[in-house]
């Protein structure tokens, strides 16, 4: 014998109605928590994107490759050679983005003024673009034009430290890998303006052929940057780079270059998950309440249904497929009203009232709440699941009724 | 064969502390066709006994077959799909679910049975008709008078072929004109079709109706008589 | 007014099941909010105490200017003889000396160009958790000394160990050459990569040998007991120097910006969170108080007809409100508090904590502290709103009609 669905499914839409005010209510309350959750999770989600991928134009890059010893010591004698060609041919490869060898190493910059301890960035232009380096904006001047290029782009707040501008000369100092000092004069180019004031206040870029040489480094440089403009994936495709970079050199994910940024990945959808659960469960009281009292009311109809011969089964079925229609109402109006509400929220919230505390959690002044679809579905997931859950027993326990006593219930 | 046949029923309720006799001792033989009323006061075991045969309710002691089922033994289950094919049920009040409409009301037993659509559309029209009811089938119990709500009662019992049907205190919120309307369709059931009725009630233009009324007391059955059945007026 | 009290109170236990359920909303917001307020102010304390007792400390004193512009030139006159003259000032715990220089240290291997910290040896390790930290060697001890103590880090960077030299050059106050030669005494290890990276500190009477500073420094750091008493400290510290113009007396949210408002965004989106709670319980007080009204429609058309008034009636759902909501209100704080006492003890952490606290200063396991703000915050905002979301079914009360409501089913 088949089951009746039609029968079961209009008892079940029809009941739902009957008391009209109190489905209402409990419709508009599963929607406000639904789009909480939503919201809560996508702020959330817009919050770590932000995070991580500041981080990883901090960086910069999903994957970096050193010489073994460099991460521990930044040092000049710490070097590598420019990829062999195996590794030349893994970074030309999918699903390789944009790859960037760049020389990295302490140095004092000193004007007539000053002197400051900074990180010295010999880069190639065009490949740092690739891959999404290039510092902030300029506010003054231009960036380097190649790698040969021998000027000096610097952040606004070192300049200002420095008392030096566009096109005065500063030197620069260093070590070459025999101890001695390094330097050379140059002239200031470019003055950027970080989205971190930290880094603003530490990055002095210049064209890496030319540091190459005033380090007496030949073609060495000090990392590879490398991105596949994934960065959730991206232990699937770091592997084979690692391979490919041989043993000599050591190539890590960004996951282990920041733990904070990978453990707060991982972290984020574990927090949304449990913020979905918890207002979940402030609404399951009502849930149940509801379902309990919608039972309560009708016990002499269930004596009734029983004394027909529907059997238990049916009569808990009715009763879920109530609770199941409310659920997914409720879960409709809820992603609606998420989508109507965030979407014109992703272009940014303004919060630079405070400023300075994102950035020291390594946020910009703007927050891009994220509308993720995996989020409503994950928060229909729950609200449908854990909703069945609370609504087995007041069902179970309405197929339980006694018929009899049911039927004579005042 | 005997359509319902109780031996030694026994049944106490308990309430508080007080212990009330439901049945003591009954036994009861009904043949198929026959149209029986239990007739007694309130508390005389009457509908005790009623919801007993239709499976509602299980005795303490003592032995129930209906339709060559041993009813006191049967599950949960099956006394639901017992009640579902061999059982039809008339009660005073509340018989209808109130978001159905009467033919839907109707149908609903025929659907938990599994009965194609075109065959449960026919039927509910043709049991509707026989009740009086056409042209009412879409309306929902809260827009039907309490006579009206009583034949789909009837329609909804008759509509799924049982043996037997139950009613207990059926005319009870009837007026007369209605009672007797809903007893001479009762009547024409069982000589038209051969269902067997038994009834419970304490109206004695009901009794009338009966050809055999079975008195009951303090949950004993002190008279069983063959009587001349004769009709109301209506 | 008595009767009403017990009539209310015998209403909600009509049916028991919708008030514990009501209840049980009530009480599980109330211990997700004191555990979480508690675990929110807890660690706001932590952070902000670990961070300034680190090495910031609560006020600093310093020439109007330095702030902004970290020029060697503006100094703070006679800095050790100020901070024995602030070290007298009552409420005050601990006051250090201190100057800053940027120079290049070369070891035998390398070179890096770092910020020089000239220090009280005797008052430092008052002000800072940093004299606390060595891993190696000793802390500094006399005041003129050639010695220096160094992050692990940096000495790993420098290739440098206890006994070895550094030298240093850079510039002195008055723009000349400075340069010295220091022996490594001690190594400190922190655990914070930033702090191992970067720090580098000399007795303060050597810093001002070496590069010319006289009798001057760059700060005066105080420190005291207790974070409130940080307010009324800086009064007494400006009244104390109103006469120096030059000087600027600054409390730690000038001198660390960032740390006020991460614990204001911080507490703005965690209130977001507790608010949709409370907006739920709400509701849930809602459906249960009007289904309750509307079940007694008939009942109350009697009562009205027996000449009770609306009023009355409405102050009646109110009651039965105020009963379930103050039920909830204790259950809620006991069992809260309980949970977090608990917590508090054995301590409270989840996967990934330790990386994310680090970054702030904090330790992996956090023992949240009950106080009586963690305790009474959230509940009484989720009381709050269980006596507002009464108003709307008691409104309704207002204007029934006894006949039609004693007709109703």
């Amino acid at each position: 014998m088949g089951l009746p669905w039609g029968s079961v499914a209009t008892l079940a839409w029809r009941n739902l109605w009957r008391n009209r005010r109190r489905t209402v209510i409990m419709l508009l309350a599963i929607a406000v928590g639904v789009w909480a959750m939503v919201f809560m999770a996508s702020l959330m989600r817009g919050m770590t994107d932000q995070m991580v991928r500041n981080g990883l134009q901090s960086l910069p890059g999903e994957v970096q490759i050193h010489h073994p010893d460099y991460r521990a010591d930044p040092s000049v004698v710490n070097s590598m050679a420019p990829p062999a060609p195996a590794l030349r041919a893994a970074l030309e490869a999918a699903p390789v983005a944009a790859w960037s060898g760049r020389v990295r190493v302490p140095a004092v910059i000193a004007s007539e003024r000053d002197s400051r301890g900074v990180t010295l960035l010999g880069v190639d232009p065009l490949a740092e673009q690739a891959i999404g380096a290039l510092p902030g904006e300029l506010v003054a001047g231009r960036f380097l034009e190649s790698a040969d290029d021998r000027g000096l782009v610097i952040g606004a707040k070192l300049a200002s430290r420095l008392e030096t501008g566009l096109g005065k000369r500063v030197v620069i100092m260093s070590q070459d890998p025999n101890n001695d000092v390094a330097d050379r004069g140059a002239r200031v180019v470019g003055i950027y303006r970080a989205r971190l004031q930290g880094n603003e206040d530490r990055f002095v870029y210049g064209g890496r052929t030319a540091l190459q040489d005033m380090l007496g480094i030949e073609e060495m440089i000090s990392e590879i940057a490398v991105t596949a403009n994934d960065y959730r994936h991206v232990d699937q495709w770091y592997p084979q780079l690692a391979v490919a970079a041989g043993t000599e050199l050591e190539t890590l994910p960004w996951t282990e270059l920041d733990g904070f940024l990978g453990t707060m990945l991982a972290v984020q959808d574990g927090l949304s998950l449990i913020i979905m659960v918890v207002i979940f469960i402030a609404l399951s009281f009502g849930l149940v309440n509801t379902l309990v009292m919608a039972v309560f009311e009708r016990v002499r109809e269930i004596g009734l249904m029983q004394a027909l011969g529907m059997r238990p089964g049916l009569i808990v079925l009715q009763i879920m497929l109530e609770s199941l229609y409310l659920l997914c109402l409720g879960l409709l109006l809820g992603n609606l009203l998420a989508v109507a509400t965030i979407k014109p929220l992703e272009s940014g919230v303004d919060i630079s009232s405070v400023a300075s505390a994102m950035e020291m959690m390594g946020m910009g002044t703007v927050l891009y709440p994220v509308l993720a679809s995996f989020d409503m579905l994950m928060s229909t997931a729950v609200v449908v699941i854990l909703g069945l859950l609370a609504s087995i027993a007041p069902a179970w326990r309405a197929s339980r009724l006694d018929p009899v006593k049911a039927l004579n219930k005042h | 064969m005997n359509t319902v046949s109780c031996s030694a029923l026994s049944k106490t309720f308990h309430q508080g502390e007080e212990e009330i006799t439901g049945l003591d001792d009954v036994s009861l033989e009904v043949e198929a066709g026959d149209f029986v009323c239990l007739s007694g006061p309130s508390g005389s075991g009457k509908t005790t006994l009623l919801n007993a045969i239709g499976g509602l309710d299980t005795p303490d002691s003592g032995e129930i077959t209906v339709g060559g089922q041993r009813v006191d033994q049967l599950s949960r289950g099956e006394l639901a799909d017992l009640r579902l094919h061999k059982i039809g049920f008339v009660f005073q009040a509340y018989n209808l679910i109130p978001v159905l409409s009467a033919r839907e009301n109707v149908e609903l037993v025929m659907q938990v049975q599994g009965v194609p659509v075109q065959e449960r559309r026919q039927r509910s029209s043709r049991v509707l008709e026989e009740v009086g009811l056409t042209g009412m089938e879409g309306r929902r119990p809260g827009e039907l008078s309490g006579g009206q709500q009583q034949r789909v009662a009837v329609a909804r019992a008759i509509v799924s072929k049982p043996t037997l049907v139950l009613a207990d205190e059926p005319t009870a919120n009837l007026d007369s004109h209605s009672a007797a309307q809903l007893m001479n369709l009762f009547m024409e059931l069982n000589t038209q079709r051969g269902i067997t009725f038994v009834i419970a009630t304490h109206d004695t233009r009901v009794m009338a109706y009966a050809r055999r009324l079975i008195s009951m007391r303090d949950g004993r059955i002190v008279s069983d008589v063959q009587q001349q059945p004769h009709a109301m007026a209506v | 007014m008595n009767v009403t009290w017990v009539l209310a109170w015998r209403n909600l236990w009509r049916h028991r099941r919708r008030t514990w359920l009501t209840v049980g909303a009530m009480v599980f917001s109330n211990v997700l909010l004191v555990f979480l307020i508690s675990l929110q102010l807890g660690s706001y304390q932590m952070m902000i105490d670990s961070t300034l007792g680190a090495f910031t400390g609560h006020i600093q004193v310093q020439q109007h200017e330095y702030l902004e512009q970290q020029r060697m030139r503006q100094s703070v006159p006679a800095a050790a003889g100020l901070a024995a003259q602030l070290r007298q000032l009552e409420g005050v715990q601990a006051v250090a000396a201190r100057a800053e220089a940027f120079a290049l240290a070369s070891s035998q291997e390398r070179s890096f160009g770092i910020l020089l910290t000239g220090v009280q040896p005797e008052y430092e390790p008052g002000v800072s958790t940093f004299p606390g930290l060595l891993a190696e060697g000793r802390y500094l001890e006399k005041s003129d000394a050639a010695e220096i103590v160094v992050g692990a880090v940096l000495a790993r960077n420098l290739k440098v160990g206890l006994g070895d030299e550094v030298t240093f050059l850079g510039s002195g106050r008055d723009g000349s050459f400075a340069a010295a030669v220091a022996t490594v005494v001690g190594i400190l290890h922190s655990g914070i990569d930033e702090v191992d990276r970067s720090v580098a500190q000399l007795p303060l009477g050597y810093f001002q040998q070496v590069f010319a500073m006289g009798d001057a420094g760059h700060s005066v750091v105080i420190r005291v007991p207790k974070l409130d008493q940080v307010d009324g400290m800086v009064e007494a510290l400006r009244s104390q120097l109103a006469s120096r113009e030059d000087l600027a007396v600054l409390d730690w949210d000038a001198l660390q910006p960032g740390l006020r408002q991460a614990i204001t965004s911080d507490m703005a989106s965690a209130w977001l969170m507790y608010s949709v709670l409370i907006v739920l319980v709400a509701f849930s007080v809602l459906n249960t108080q009007l289904m309750s009204v509307l079940e007694r429609t008939r009942e109350f058309g009697v009562m009205l007809a027996l000449g009770v008034s609306p009023q009355r009636l409405a102050r009646l759902i109110g009651v039965e409100t105020l009963l379930m909501a103050t039920l909830g209100l204790v259950l809620g704080i006991l069992l809260g508090a309980i949970l977090t006492a608990y917590l508090g003890h054995t301590g409270f952490t989840y996967p990934g904590m330790e990386a994310l606290n680090s970054r702030f200063n904090l330790p992996a396991r956090i023992y949240p502290p009950l106080s009586l703000l963690s305790l009474l915050w959230g509940p009484l905002l989720v009381f709050l709103g269980a006596l507002l979301a009464a108003v709307y079914p008691a409104l309704r009360l207002l204007s029934l009609q006894p006949v039609a409501a004693m007709r109703a089913v």
